[in-house]
């Protein structure tokens, strides 16, 4: 089905709406990862809203697509994606981080219908997806794994073993997304431990690579559905994407890896968004 | 209990207990079509080879990989699957400690690791391959279950009882030749330690091969007019605090023992029931705080301290304990 210019531009309200969430939950939790979520809105909304074959009334329906989230830590744009999608109220949304919430810090599968895994330590959910496609494969089942990851999780050898495995087993049921916005916590990626080129790396290990601008809802929509096509190889699609897209004081500081805004900043951060959305 | 009757012979049979799984995994692939083996190079060493003729469909070989071999297997639970991984277990729960603590313990996966070459009696190979925190390590984790069966036919029972529960287990096996001690008739619970010998001045709680020492050591006391009992305690956790504890009432005086560290394996599971709820003198027969080497198996077993005689002379001491 071919998308028009205006249900691209609704993606893109969601996203926007998404974002806007992702500043009033970290505001209300005081702590939390600012950077990361804002980045992959723009993926989120084409996931929740395009991609995924998924039912929010149903969230163990069987024939559903699998989304791991390996990089836990940004689950504020995934919780956003979700309550927007129907899965929970958006209400709840200012549970985050809370005693008793179902939101938890990095995100327990057994905390919240939808949650395909727990995930946070880095480098162990691309091993996941992989588990996840083989059952599918022994089963001839239908759905597909999706796996996000980051650019920073590349440096745990984890994920390495991950990617000879899946090249090994010519995974084309599962794709791979890497959000490549260059910072992680202790500064660009490429100063703490330099990873380019990744594009060369994957297609060294016999996948398929895909490179696209993150922001660019036209671009994300069609490498997915491209992905699908490849037959015999895992596909990684490489995701360009600013760290705190739409927040110009945010925007590429890996200072916000791992902070919330403060009122006046999540105001000025609000104010802006509002803006763009328009 | 319908031990081996053979079991205080000098010829008494010995296999290892690792052969024992192979066998269960075959006969728990066969009984549950979910059953798949995920093995990291070392797929006839952990006994595995069997299961992956049968069942090659079912089988995934991850290469050198220990985190890849938990965390792939933790995807095939969440997928509906019963993933048996098999390494040995200085690698796997050694290597990988933290995955299977996150993506299998905290996700509540049915995965079931398998930890062979466990212990000193590894042999030659020397410390780097003799697990002897293994124990401690999957036992400090909520949701898994521990289990560390005392021969060859009681791994296979375990195994097959591990394949039916929907938990994440861990088993403990040894690559050595270790006496047969039980027979297919020998009652085998998940949860349940055992009684395998009655005694009423003192009990040896045994797991895994020390539980033919703790037989050997209780024989040789009755012709000193000592009565002791033996537990045979396969599983670590849950343990079973009514059959410790009705032992201690009873004998007032426990000896544990176990080829791992003296800290946080079957001793400290012991001993935290017993302080807690009735305590009694007790004696930790185990790896005083050291790592192995090279070595033939038995005498490991001796110049460690893993022998009938310690186990005797720590019953010694319960003794002098209790009667004061």
């Amino acid at each position: 089905m071919t998308l028009t210019d205006t249900d691209y531009r609704k993606l893109e309200e969601k996203a926007n709406l998404i974002r806007q969430d992702i500043i009033k939950m970290l505001l209300e939790a005081g702590s939390g990862h600012s950077a990361g979520p804002l980045g992959m809105a723009d993926i989120f909304a084409a996931l929740y809203f395009n991609i995924l074959k998924h039912d929010p009334a149903k969230p163990d329906w069987e024939d559903r697509d699998r989304l791991i989230l390996s990089n836990g830590h940004i689950c504020p744009v995934r919780y956003a994606a979700m309550a927007h999608a129907g899965y929970f109220p958006i209400s709840e949304l200012k549970t985050l981080r809370k005693l008793g919430s179902r939101l938890q810090g990095h995100p327990h599968r057994g905390a919240l219908p939808g949650i395909e895994t727990t995930s946070g330590p880095l480098g162990s959910g691309l091993s996941q997806a992989i588990g996840l496609a083989l059952a599918g494969r022994i089963d001839g089942a239908k759905w597909r794994v999706i796996c996000l990851m980051s650019d920073g999780e590349q440096d745990e050898g984890n994920t390495w073993e991950a990617v000879m495995l899946a090249s090994k087993y010519k995974l084309h049921n599962m794709t791979a997304l890497m959000d490549r916005n260059n910072i992680q916590i202790d500064g660009f990626t490429e100063d703490v431990m330099p990873l380019d080129s990744l594009k060369n790396k994957y297609e060294a290990f016999g996948w398929y690579v895909l490179e696209i601008d993150g922001h660019n809802m036209e671009e994300i929509i069609d490498a997915f559905s491209q992905a699908k096509a490849i037959f015999e190889k895992p596909t990684l699609i490489i995701a360009h994407t600013i760290p705190g897209k739409g927040v110009d004081f945010m925007e590429n500081k890996f200072e916000w890896h791992g902070k919330p805004p403060n009122k006046e900043e999540a105001e000025l951060a609000l104010k802006q968004l509002q803006k763009s959305g328009e | 209990m319908n031990l081996n009757s053979k079991l205080f012979d000098d010829g008494v049979e010995q296999i290892p207990s690792r052969n024992g799984f192979g066998e269960g995994l075959v006969l728990a692939a066969e009984e549950n079509e979910q059953v798949v083996g995920l093995c990291a190079d070392l797929t006839e060493s952990t006994r595995m080879q069997a299961f992956a003729e049968k069942f090659p469909q079912r089988f995934i070989e991850v290469g050198v990989a220990e985190q890849n071999l938990a965390t792939v297997a933790a995807g095939m639970a969440l997928g509906g699957k019963i993933p048996f991984i098999a390494s040995y277990a200085t690698f796997s729960p050694g290597r990988n400690w933290e995955q299977i603590r996150t993506t299998i313990c905290y996700n509540d996966v049915p995965v079931k690791i398998i930890g062979s070459h466990a212990g000193v009696s590894v042999g030659p190979d020397g410390a780097t391959h003799q697990a002897l925190e293994d124990i401690a390590m999957m036992r400090v984790s909520p949701n898994v279950v521990v289990v560390s069966p005392a021969d060859s036919i009681e791994a296979r029972k375990a195994t097959l009882a591990i394949a039916r529960l929907n938990k994440p287990c861990y088993l403990r096996l040894s690559r050595d030749k270790v006496p047969v001690i039980t027979t297919n008739t020998t009652p085998f619970e998940i949860g349940k330690a055992e009684v395998f010998y009655e005694g009423k001045d003192a009990t040896i709680v045994a797991t895994g091969q020390m539980v033919y020492r703790a037989l050997m050591a209780a024989k040789e006391l009755e012709s000193s007019k000592i009565s002791v009992r033996v537990i045979n305690c396969h599983t670590i956790k849950p343990i079973d605090q009514e059959t410790i504890l009705k032992a201690a009432k009873e004998t007032g005086a426990i000896v544990s023992a176990e080829e791992h560290q003296v800290t946080g394996g079957l001793g400290g599971a012991v001993a935290e029931v017993l302080s807690q709820n009735y305590p009694v003198p007790l004696q930790i027969v185990g790896i005083e705080d050291r790592f192995g080497e090279s070595g033939a198996p038995n005498e490991l077993m001796e110049k460690f301290g893993l022998t009938k005689n310690a186990i005797i002379k720590a019953i010694m001491q319960v003794l002098r304990m209790k009667g004061k």
